[in-house]
């Protein structure tokens, strides 16, 4: 895009960067604003990293303040890893959403407001006492933009005969065109995009893109706004992209394992927020290789994957917090049965029901040790909403290799949240191999756990003539499988089953350090907190400081050569959001190693300004 | 991964079904009768022994497929019909049975339980019911009855009991039955109609406990008494029993119930006996007979209550990824798929 597509009379800045919150009623379409929104700034070439932030009702009252519903978006003329800690510019639809977001928006940012829905009732319903839109402060501290969009969006439809409701659900496209002209993006795609997901509804459609091109016209005429803005493309990596949540890429992942593999991807699960994006995508994939099952329950949810993994299948399952607490004493099952298993956990706001909606990382030690025995499995976590798809194809590509479950984290940031993900080609996927036993394997009779140099069993399925063979839950002789009650067998096994989760080692890569490799203060983050702590390092050394960067996509088993890594550094700093479990982890794996612990748990991800603040109070 | 295809259909007999490992159930249980009907009726069907697997959960029931030498999970308790059914979905043209005991399957996995045979998903649910938790050593199981001293209930069992056929009936079953572990040939045949009928079967073994329960069916089992008692149900044939034959179920449509009746008494005669119809859709009569043993004074029915013909939940997902496989133009390839809606390209 380039800046000549501004009329005249309006001056147009270039900005490397914003940050920008759509907040409103959970019913006044603010997901998909800020969906939409992201799209078309991607579409223009800006990387792009989004916050979606809604209630877990699914329609709490209207006007209240418990029913504010958000999207954030950053977008960047060059690398964006999170959403953006603050927003420069807040869009709010409704009393609600200004009281309970005004906070956040930066001093001197740019505020909109929807005018039209500060009436008694709802500014009543938010708890204001009088109209803040009469408050000298709006004016003073931001940059205050009041706009009526009931009322301009009710005349765009005048004498369209759509009902007063529909006419006002079209005011988030009201609100969508102002922006589009604001950061000047070109109309027509988005009119395009408005006719192809109403193209059930014409009436509607063309509602809403009458709407659009109104909001879009009054940010040129209305005279409130001095400047518009163009972000420019960001340098990203030559090739072809899409915009992905972190649900969607995990989808993608798995069933472009049974593409490649051409074996069958099968997924039991139990819907539960936030992972349910997972089980529905791949329930649309019927023809690509991917079977689904939603169960009566989280555990026959598991029960089904471990049941369709002996059946030779590439067996999955997806959940969240509460849901893995009742998959636990399946997953011991599939650890001693030795059976390949991807569990993905998109972690929430816990303990108990805790925040659904809401992003934490506080599964790290459950998934580590929460089952019973002496139980050990890889646990992997996905870094971004577009490492979901790399991290799924990983899980499966080490289930199957080591014959055993794998824990894949995520969160509810990550899940929900989207950036650009570049399609990869074929060659750069990684390998997912199953290897089934067709033939005895020790003097004409069939071992089930007889084990290859990695300590790695075979993996005969039913329908194989000859290798019939029982698997259980009972502790089972080192060869033939069957039920042993012998304790040396019983030491032998659990010490053979650890070993061949410890040399999966081999494929964990040694980490890099981003930054200096030693020195002063080493930033350690692991899944969803890598874009903050990205950002902050990079933001710290901008500031002149010796401040360096590891990510940990293995938690079990840890790289080779972390202990050596945080060993280089004066003090380390674990980022999470959560009450400090990696810390933990970290001094138990490496003693004399003590991290400085950086938690929020806020149901946010962690703002990087409050990490470079931390990081300079260290130094 | 479909099996390879078979000539000739293989010629078993009980012994190629046997794993070699001795049973290690207490002398006396019934579990070993069970066991022996089920390796002699499997040579019968023909179907090859790696495509058949055996599915259990926890319990003495439970250590089953070890015995058999089949394909086998022994997995946890009452999750059983959760892997068979991952397992049928994912490899439909597999023989699935799942073993089980009153306590895995009603208790602790009721919920699994009940939604297998909601979903008629096409395994074979065999209950072995012996109304007493064995393997934990004798505490009140869900089909014990009210008022049971067990370990856990000394002073009697305040809980009614799951009626098993009823509450398979009750969840949509297509297929129930009944047997006795002693009453070899009724087994047998019980276990046949069970593996021929497509769909969730589900099969309800009286099963004695020597050693926790011993006797629980000893009213149904003694030479003295059974003819009184057992209520054998042959589809299409007329509901009687009694030592000569002579007692029958007949409804009386006034009051909608079943009654006993004595044919030769009163003016009855074989045509005021209800004849059984285990293939009616309309599941009513079915249920009022899996009532019966619970009304004083009427027989215990055996044999088979239902047997109707309904798609299988692994048939209509079949169907239904066949019908997306052909409605779909052509197979996309990966970056095809990967590429699916919007995308833009940088020319770096």
């Amino acid at each position: 895009m380039s800046t000549q597509n501004a009329p005249p009379g309006h001056k147009v800045a270039e900005i490397e960067t914003v940050t920008i919150r759509f907040v409103g009623d959970s019913g006044d379409g603010m997901q998909l604003t800020g969906a939409e929104f992201t799209r078309s700034s991607a579409l223009a070439g800006n990387d792009v990293a989004t916050f979606p932030d809604f209630p877990a009702e699914i329609r709490a009252p209207a006007g209240s303040l418990a029913g504010v519903s958000g999207y954030q978006v950053n977008i960047g003329a060059h690398d964006v890893h999170t959403p953006g800690d603050a927003p420069d510019v807040l869009v709010a639809m409704n009393p609600a959403a200004l009281k309970t977001n005004l906070a956040d928006l930066k001093s001197g940012g740019l505020l909109i407001v929807n005018a039209g829905a500060f009436t008694p009732q709802n500014l009543e319903k938010a708890g204001y006492p009088k109209n803040p839109l009469e408050d000298e402060t709006l004016r003073s501290g931001y940059r205050y933009v009041a706009i009526d969009m009931n009322r301009l969006t009710e005349a765009a439809l005048s004498g369209s005969g759509l009902s007063a409701k529909d006419v006002a659900r079209c005011k988030n496209y009201f609100a969508l065109g102002m922006l589009n002209w604001l950061y000047s993006r070109p109309l027509e795609p988005q009119i395009e995009a408005i006719r192809q997901r109403f193209q059930k509804k014409p009436e509607l459609a063309e509602a809403n893109v009458k709407v659009f091109q109104a909001g879009y016209a009054y940010g040129d005429t209305c005279e409130l706004f001095y400047e518009r803005y163009v972000v420019p493309a960001s340098p990203l990596a030559k090739g072809t992209y899409r915009t992905v949540t972190g649900n969607h890429a995990t989808a993608l992942g798995f069933a472009t394992v049974a593409k490649t593999t051409g074996r069958q991807v099968f997924f039991g699960g139990y819907p539960i927020t936030p992972s349910s994006e997972i089980i529905q995508d791949l329930s649309k994939w019927k023809e690509h290789g991917v079977v689904t099952f939603q169960a009566e329950d989280e555990i026959a949810g598991i029960g089904s994957a471990i049941g369709a993994a002996y059946g030779g299948a590439l067996a999955v399952t997806a959940t969240s917090g509460p849901g893995l607490s009742l998959k636990v004493e399946m997953l011991g099952l599939a650890v001693i049965l030795e059976l390949p298993l991807v569990v993905v956990d998109v972690q929430r706001g816990g303990p108990s029901t805790g925040m659904p909606t809401k992003t934490e990382q506080a599964d790290l030690l459950m998934a580590l040790f929460g089952r019973h025995g002496e139980a050990p499995m890889p646990v992997l976590a996905a870094q971004s909403p577009a490492d979901c798809f790399w991290a799924a194809m990983e899980a499966m590509r080490v289930a199957v290799k080591w014959m055993t479950p794998v824990l894949l984290l995520t969160d509810g940031y990550l899940a929900n949240g989207s950036e650009p993900f570049r399609i990869p080609d074929l060659s750069e996927l990684p390998k997912v191999e199953p290897r089934y036993q067709r033939e005895p394997n020790r003097e004409g009779k069939y071992m089930p756990y007889l084990r290859d140099e990695k300590l790695v069993r075979p993996w005969a399925v039913p329908g194989t003539p000859g290798l019939e063979h029982r698997v259980g839950g009972l502790e089972k002789d080192s060869l033939t499988g069957m039920v042993s009650y012998d304790g040396t067998n019983h030491e032998h096994m659990i010490r053979i089953r650890a070993q061949k989760i410890r040399n999966a080692i081999e494929d964990v890569p040694d980490l890099a350090v981003d930054g200096p490799e030693k020195g002063e203060v080493l930033l350690v983050s692991w899944g969803g907190t890598y874009g903050s702590v990205r950002t902050a390092a990079e933001a710290l050394r901008a500031q002149g400081k010796a401040v360096s960067h590891v990510h940990l996509r293995w938690l079990y088993p840890l790289p080779r050569n972390l202990g050596e890594v945080l060993r280089r550094f004066r003090r380390v700093v674990v980022a999470e959001v959560n009450d400090g479990q990696l810390a933990f982890y970290l001094r138990g794996s490496y003693p004399g190693v003590d991290p400085v612990s950086h938690t929020r748990i806020n149901g946010k991800p962690l703002k990087v300004s409050e990490l470079v603040e931390k990081v300079n109070q260290i130094l | 991964m479909s099996p390879p295809p078979q000539a000739t259909a293989p010629t078993y007999t009980k012994k190629d079904f046997e794993s070699g490992v001795d049973p290690r159930w207490c002398p006396g249980c019934g579990d070993y009768s069970i066991i022996n009907q089920v390796q002699r009726t499997l040579p019968l069907a023909g179907v090859a022994r790696e495509n058949i697997v055996f599915v259990s959960g926890i319990g003495c029931s439970s250590r089953f497929p070890y015995y058999m030498r089949n394909y086998g999970m022994h997995t946890v308790h009452g999750r059983a019909p959760s892997f068979a059914t991952g397992l049928k979905l994912s490899r439909p043209e597999l023989e699935v049975w799942v073993v089980t005991g009153d306590g895995d399957a009603l208790a602790i996995g009721g919920n699994h339980f009940i939604h297998a045979v909601r979903r008629n998903v096409d395994i074979k649910i065999l209950v072995f019911n012996n109304r007493i938790y064995g393997l934990t050593k004798g505490q009140v199981s869900p089909t014990s009855e009210l008022g049971k001293k067990t370990k856990t209930t000394p002073h009697g069992s305040p809980d009614y009991p799951f009626n098993p056929p009823a509450l398979a009936l009750g969840a949509g079953a297509t297929f129930v039955a009944r047997s006795i572990d002693v009453e070899g040939p009724h087994l047998g045949g019980v276990l046949k109609a069970a593996q021929e009928h497509r769909g969730t079967a589900f099969v309800e073994v009286f099963q004695n406990c020597p050693v926790f329960n011993d006797g629980a069916y000893g009213f149904l089992t003694e030479k003295a008494t059974k003819p009184e008692t057992q209520l054998r149900m042959e589809h299409g044939k007329p509901l009687l029993f009694g030592k000569d034959m002579r007692k029958g179920i007949r409804f009386e449509p006034r009051t909608a119930r079943l009654e006993v009746v004595t044919v030769g008494e009163k003016g009855i005669t074989e045509a005021d006996v209800l004849v059984h119809d285990a293939q009616r859709d309309d599941p009513t009569f079915a249920f009022m007979l899996a009532n019966l043993d619970h009304s004083p004074g009427f027989p215990t029915p055996i044999g088979v209550f239902r047997d109707v013909r309904r798609p299988t939940a692994d048939e209509i997902t079949w169907q239904l990824i066949d019908s997306a496989r052909s409605s779909s133009r052509r197979q996309l390839s990966v970056a095809e798929f990967l590429a699916a809606g919007e995308t833009w390209t940088v020319n770096g």
